[in-house]
């Protein structure tokens, strides 16, 4: 559905259910079904045209050593996010999904979480939303590496190669990241 | 041409739309006008803050505890600070929030209430403050922020 249409829908959902409270409910679900933005930036590219991704060495909140490239052979949903991002809540119960559904077929969501007072807050966080993938803390350099991660959440779909396949800039649809993760894996 | 890294270069170039909102201040403050301040009176400050169309920042008092709010400092001398008072914030709703948030959008002001101590140093001075925000849009947002303020002041 068109983005404008489906306001539309819900501003008169809005209005003919008035103090309902399932309008949250609706608004949430419509999203899930929706594609944000354009969908092919987000569409999974041709093996010809993907690059490496950057390798990187962070702590988990176990003080256990992640390199990105110990999950060469896996595929990868690596999300930057932040506690204090709206939007990267929104997509936190899919990735927990994701992460069920899919870690026995070769897959993986690994969060690197950008906020500065570091696992103080995201540990709290990460509990409070039951986070069932790996965490680690981000930082600029790594963000950096990435392109210059600012805008949050920004994730990457990274093939069994460790080659980014897609880029997820903001909120986008579950069903974008369901199709790229199906034809990856 | 020296070595050039193709893939952070690819990297760079899809995340684009996001640098480029970046590059261009998502908030912005108007040079505040000078301030005359006589000793042992209260003087009052305002600011003159803008945010970029389809940008919201927290407000001083986010509803959920996981916002950062938005907030003013000065520094201690050579006035000092009573009360910073905020405008009334908007509950807007936005696609990713369940519940309205507290909010800032467009123009607005922000004033300081300073008491001038007995003893200040007659003359002109420059008062330094921060403001500090954090920016969304409807489906992205972007690390908290720092803005200077520099306050000319003379005291009389």
């Amino acid at each position: 559905m068109h983005p404008a249409r489906m306001s539309l829908v819900v501003a008169a959902m809005s209005l003919l259910l008035p103090g309902c409270n399932s309008t949250a409910k609706i608004m949430s679900d419509l999203m899930e079904e929706r594609s944000l933005g354009d969908p092919k930036a987000a569409s999974v590219k041709a093996g010809k045209d993907r690059k490496a991704a950057p390798d990187f060495e962070l702590k988990d909140a176990n003080g256990h050593t992640v390199r990105l490239s110990d999950y060469r052979g896996k595929v990868v949903l690596l999300d930057f996010w932040a506690t204090w991002c709206g939007p990267c809540k929104i997509e936190i119960p899919w990735f927990r999904e994701f992460e069920r559904e899919n870690k026995d077929k070769g897959f993986a969501v690994l969060g690197v979480a950008m906020d500065e007072e570091g696992w103080d807050v995201v540990k709290p966080f990460a509990h409070y939303m039951n986070i069932n993938y790996r965490l680690v803390i981000g930082n600029e350099s790594i963000a950096d590496q990435f392109g210059g991660v600012d805008a949050l959440p920004t994730t990457f779909l990274i093939d069994r190669e460790g080659k980014i396949a897609a880029v997820h800039v903001g909120l986008s649809g579950k069903r974008d990241f369901e199709n790229g993760i199906r034809e990856l894996l | 041409m020296g070595f050039v890294n193709y893939s952070k270069l690819a990297v760079t170039l899809l995340l684009l739309p996001a640098a480029f909102a970046q590059s261009n201040p998502i908030l912005t403050v108007a040079q505040p006008q000078k301030l005359a301040a006589k000793r042992n009176t209260d003087v009052t400050a305002k600011i003159e803050v803008s945010i970029a169309a389809g940008y919201h920042v927290n407000s001083n008092a986010p509803h959920e505890a996981y916002l950062i709010p938005l907030r003013l400092t000065w520094t201690p001398a050579p006035l000092a600070v009573e009360t910073v008072i905020f405008p009334k914030a908007r509950d807007e709703k936005y696609q990713f929030s369940e519940q309205p948030l507290s909010v800032f959008t467009g123009n607005f002001e922000i004033a300081t209430k300073f008491k001038v101590p007995a003893d200040a140093l007659s003359g002109p001075s420059i008062l330094a403050g921060k403001l500090r925000y954090q920016a969304c849009n409807n489906t992205m947002c972007f690390p908290p922020k720092t803005v200077e303020v520099k306050l000319p002041i003379e005291i009389q």
